[in-house]
């Protein structure tokens, strides 16, 4: 069932499979053939142009403010003077910009690393469940959840909001109670009123359906035998998922852990809806969308800013491409 | 709230999780007999479903309900929300602009992405230049449109000589005397915002469209090649045919994409100067206007538009895979 409704990951999971094969026996002679000089510079070219942007925006930030706001950031390297100064003072705040982006940083690894986990291994219980406790409505289930991947977070905001901050009941009597007066959770709330509960929550709902979609379809292409053996001797569904789903589900869970965190750290809309723009609780997208709202003339420090926020997914990317980029692909339908 | 207790606090919630499953997964895996299926079915799957239900079957239905009733969410006003999107005239910019996205920014991504997949395949190190070009989709958007105000600044060329934009500096080198304005030039400025995206997508349609030529068994290029068919006859005849699902896909997935982008607009413009589309109306009627009635019937427009999308798209894909 999962090989049909493979969607695009199953597409992108075959092609990237096959992708190694550039690298050796026929084809690889017959490249080498085809390998052309031209081809070579026009991709250079290409990529030169591709990265430029990205290094005009790192070059601005390390240079001093009357430079950076005077003259272009490619006459630093006839004239160089370079500085650290704009990203102290976007850290922790200066005379322009009061407070600094440091507390938004740290508010976005603290709403990335639950949002990713937590979605994660509810997803891969319901996605075992479905591959392998079937039951009579176990398919209808799945394409459900499969068919959600349709529905754009916009649809979901205004009422998820409201049932967050008013909970929701029928007549008098309260069904779901909002979040701030739920045992545990509710206390989480900072003394300015900002909880990350609700960015968490949300993220959670909204990562599901791809997520249950995605791990189902690498859990139901584990071998059948490995889970009757295990039934046969005695082993509960409970010891199975700990012992044997989750260890042998590494690469697809860790495909889409990096995707999830990435997804997140980059979210603007759900960030900006949930958080509203407190120092509290607000992400660091949204942070950086008011500051270049408000400081976009001062480019020196809103380059800083920028670069602080887009260090940490280039460098999940340069470490972990092979998977970044599987998960990537696999997710890009997601949102 | 300081560092160090966000931390523990963001510590202590991942801790909890795992503690309560934990704790029940231990719990349940005692039971015996014929409960200990069914009541893995409801621990394993319970919580998910619950989720999903709450956090989008719902609210989807209820933005649906609230799309037909006044601002405030009481009144039952029929299909004027609709009427309003599709007959105010200010509108149109906001309707047309979405559709030039829509069209605009996904062919030219996957033409470059096709492009450059062609030539990566007849180069011999492509992992640099692959992960340069690709590069940009690990940033954010918001990200991506700072790094593009940068190129886009403008500085009145009558009353400054140094331009501080590289596009404003660039074109004058060539011999525009008095660019304009960048982001208030319209409609041009559309179009500058939709090559943020373009620079975004371009490596996603190169990744997945270099896998698709690779994949072209060798044999077939050969043949061909061996009957005379060489360049632009061979991409027309052989490659394309060979990889149209994965093109189509590329396609849709970024049309997907763009449709519902609002972080590029929402940073650049604001929806100002002619640049409004869908998505950012959408935001702005609902949490700055507190139109909850017209945020709404935005948001299903919205989902109309990517449906036909996603169904498409998925329909292919399972032709590929029943021809092979």
């Amino acid at each position: 069932m999962s090989v049909e409704t493979g969607g695009l990951t199953a597409k992108v999971e075959e092609t990237l499979a096959t992708a190694p094969a550039d690298h050796g026996g026929m084809s690889s002679a017959l490249r080498r053939n085809l390998s052309s000089p031209w081809a070579t510079a026009l991709v250079v070219f290409i990529a030169v142009m591709w990265t430029i942007p990205t290094l005009g925006l790192l070059v601005t930030s390390l240079r001093p403010a009357a430079d950076a706001n005077s003259t272009g950031w490619w006459t630093a390297f006839g004239n160089p003077s370079f500085t650290l100064s704009n990203y102290s003072e976007v850290l922790n705040g200066g005379d322009t910009i009061p407070g600094g982006i440091a507390p938004y940083f740290i508010n976005s690894f603290v709403i990335s690393i639950p949002a990713a986990i937590i979605p994660l291994v509810l997803a891969c219980m319901a996605a075992y469940a479905l591959a392998w406790v079937p039951f009579r409505f176990s398919n209808a289930v799945f394409l459900a959840i499969f068919a959600l991947q349709v529905v754009p977070l916009q649809m979901a905001l205004l009422p998820l909001l409201k049932l967050f901050n008013l909970g929701w009941g029928l007549g008098s009597v309260t069904l779901i109670p909002p979040i701030k007066s739920l045992p545990i959770l509710g206390s989480l709330a900072s003394s300015g009123g900002g909880s990350f509960a609700p960015l968490w929550i949300a993220h959670t709902m909204f990562a599901l359906p791809l997520a249950i979609f995605l791990i189902h379809n690498f859990i139901s292409q584990l071998p059948k035998d490995l889970f009757e053996a295990a039934r046969v001797d005695g082993a509960s569904h409970f010891l199975i998922f700990t012992r044997l789903v989750l260890p042998l589900s590494v690469p697809a869970i860790a495909s889409f852990a990096i995707f999830q965190f990435l997804w997140v750290w980059n979210d603007l809309l759900v960030g900006l809806t949930f958080a509203g723009g407190t120092v509290d609780v607000a992400p660091i997208t949204v942070y950086l969308s008011n500051i270049q709202g408000t400081y976009g003339a001062q480019l020196h420090l809103v380059t800083a800013g920028a670069f602080i926020a887009i260090v940490v997914p280039l460098c999940v990317f340069f470490a972990l491409q092979r998977f970044f980029v599987r998960g990537l692909l696999a997710g890009s339908v997601k949102g | 709230m300081n560092t160090a207790s966000k931390l523990a606090l963001m510590a202590s919630v991942v801790l909890v999780f795992f503690g309560v499953l934990l704790l029940v997964l231990w719990l349940a895996g005692k039971s015996k007999g014929k409960w200990q299926t069914p009541l893995a079915r409801l621990i394993f799957l319970g919580p998910a479903v619950v989720l999903v239900t709450v956090g989008l079957v719902v609210p989807a239905l209820q933005t649906f309900l609230l799309s037909f009733k006044n601002a405030g969410g009481k009144k039952v006003v029929g299909f004027q929300n609709y009427a309003w999107i599709f007959t105010t005239p200010d509108n149109r910019t906001f309707l047309i602009n979405t559709a030039l996205w829509i069209l605009i920014t996904p062919i030219f991504s996957t033409a470059l992405g096709l492009t450059l997949a062609l030539l990566l395949d007849r180069m011999k190190r492509e992992s640099l230049p692959k992960a340069l070009i690709f590069m940009p989709m690990a940033i954010s958007f918001v990200g991506a449109s700072i790094i593009w105000n940068l190129v886009y600044q403008y500085r009145d060329p009558t009353v400054t000589d140094t331009q501080v934009g590289l596009l404003s500096a660039f074109v004058m080198k060539l011999g525009w005397a008095n660019p304009p304005n960048w982001l208030l030039w319209q409609p041009w400025n559309n179009f500058l915002l939709m090559v943020i995206m373009i620079w975004i997508q371009t490596g996603f349609a190169m990744v997945v469209l270099s896998a698709a030529v690779k994949a072209i068994p060798t044999e077939i290029t050969e043949a061909a090649m061996l009957d005379g068919a060489t360049g632009w006859k061979l991409f027309q005849k052989v490659t394309v045919p060979m990889i149209r699902g994965t093109l189509v896909v590329v396609l849709t997935t970024i049309a997907i994409g763009v449709l519902k982008v609002f972080d590029i607009v929402r940073t650049m413009t604001n929806g100002n100067f002619g640049t409004q589309v869908v998505a950012n109306e959408m935001y702005a009627q609902s949490f700055v206007q507190f139109d909850y009635g017209r945020g709404s019937a935005l948001a299903v427009v919205l989902f109309v538009a990517v449906v036909p999308l996603i169904v498409y798209n998925v329909t292919q894909l399972r032709k590929e895979q029943s021809i092979r």
